[in-house]
């Protein structure tokens, strides 16, 4: 932390932090040169502006609905049955079997998200619950039990629904715009959420009673993705812990944490 | 476990990812048929290999990289006109971006509409798009972009890298004007 970054090294780093593939420590290093070289910082701005036109403005194609219906119908179909090995021919025939083998894609969607959570550890359990929670929220209608845009009104909402209070935060300034909150039942405990969003991106932030101790975390939190692909942050404060989860990317949900930390 | 089992199992891991796949399959092959087809081809071999896929690593790479493979073997049985050789390196791109300027850049970069984006990412050599849409779009770690193109970590950061830099040459060139 205390040796610092060149021009030359910046620029080598650029990138990574951006794509938020720094480690802690390095990141520290190269927001400190960012801070102090406008050179650099104009750069770093110019490349930010990119990343961030690509991502609001380029295609994200989805696929037909005619694509997704054919799929549903051949899968179970080709699977009795391999096909034979790739060439030219187009391949529209081949899935043109014979229907009501189908499969609820819906169903499917959220059962897999559960199910890829690898369920090792405690936190790993914590995470798959936090993820099921996540995505039974993200059902129409689900997300929030109320809904406000002011802390003024989540917080007094929690009284006497949990033992706990959990902080509010007001981050719309930072980008981050709180939606409401709701309560929900996490691992056996328990859970406030708060509900923030970016963008068009949702992300849910757990409260529970703290089960790891510890005050105000030293060390910046890191995001990292868990194997359904939705990215997730944790911390303590306070007494409490934290999870943040999100489809937003990992960069941003990780400026989420330090936003909501104060740094 | 039977067929219908590793089917359903299959479809739990790959539904999910299947904007996604279709997604790939469209910017590598910048047609919305060819894109079809390059999906259905890569669900069922995803399918058969689906007995190789041990969870490890993530089912969107995993997929991804089928698809991306797929893509590339239709490309080259169809459309082998549009396959061209990995442009040379010219150079560490890094060095390049430096000098080109201070905020009236990034303010030039911002007056980017989506068409003009679509456009410039289309023009992008294969090797350097397929990496900027698995990160910029798909949001990919550069190690899952590394499995699913099969290249080292490094060549994935230096083709992010010169991808980004076009673009950014491109957009600047023309939103200048």
């Amino acid at each position: 932390m205390t040796q610092t970054i060149d021009h030359a090294e910046a620029k080598q780093l650029m990138q990574a932090s951006l794509d938020g593939e720094l480690d802690a420590m390095t990141q520290l290093r190269f927001d400190a040169h960012m801070a102090a070289c406008p050179r650099c910082s104009a750069d770093y701005a110019s490349l930010k502006a990119l990343s961030a036109a690509i991502r609001a403005q380029a295609t994200r194609y989805t696929a037909p609905a005619e694509l997704r219906a054919a799929l549903a119908k051949a899968l179970p179909i080709d699977a009795a049955e391999p096909s034979k090995p790739s060439n030219v021919v187009p391949f529209h025939r081949r899935w043109l079997g014979p229907a009501g083998a189908g499969f609820a894609v819906g169903a499917a969607l959220a059962a897999s998200l559960a199910i890829m959570i690898d369920t090792h550890s405690a936190d790993d359990m914590l995470a798959a619950g936090i993820v099921t929670a996540h995505v039974r929220a993200l059902q129409p209608g689900h997300l929030t039990d109320v809904q406000v845009s002011d802390q003024h009104q989540v917080k007094p909402w929690f009284d006497g629904k949990i033992d706990f209070a959990p902080a509010v935060k007001e981050l719309s300034d930072q980008g981050f715009d709180l939606v409401g909150g709701r309560l929900d039942y996490i691992d056996g405990q328990e859970a406030a959420v708060i509900v923030y969003r970016r963008k068009l991106h949702m992300i849910d932030l757990f409260v529970t009673h703290t089960r790891h101790g510890g005050g105000h975390p030293d060390s910046l939190p890191a995001a990292h993705a868990t194997p359904s692909g939705y990215n997730v942050v944790r911390w303590s404060d306070n007494g409490q812990d934290y999870w943040a989860i999100s489809d937003l990317n990992r960069n941003e949900l990780g400026d989420f944490a330090k936003a909501w930390l104060g740094r | 476990m039977g067929p219908d089992t590793d089917t359903a199992r299959f479809a739990e891991m790959a539904m999910p990812h299947f904007d996604a796949a279709y997604n790939l399959a469209r910017w590598l092959t910048r047609d919305p048929a060819d894109a079809s087809d390059v999906v259905q081809e890569a669900m069922l071999r995803a399918l058969r290999f689906f007995g190789s896929f041990r969870g490890g690593g993530s089912a969107k790479s995993w997929l991804l990289a089928i698809v991306r493979n797929t893509a590339i073997d239709w490309m080259r049985a169809n459309r082998p006109s549009q396959i061209a050789p990995p442009p040379a390196d010219d150079g560490d791109p890094l060095e390049n971006i430096a000098d080109q300027g201070d905020d009236p850049e990034a303010a030039l970069i911002r007056a980017s509409n989506r068409q003009q984006l679509d456009r410039l990412i289309a023009d992008l050599p294969p090797e350097f798009r397929e990496c900027l849409v698995l990160r910029e779009l798909e949001e990919l770690s550069y190690k899952e972009i590394a499995a699913v193109t099969g290249v080292p970590l490094g060549t994935v950061m230096s083709r992010l890298s010169r991808a980004r830099l076009l673009l950014q040459r491109a957009l600047v060139r023309e939103n200048a004007q």
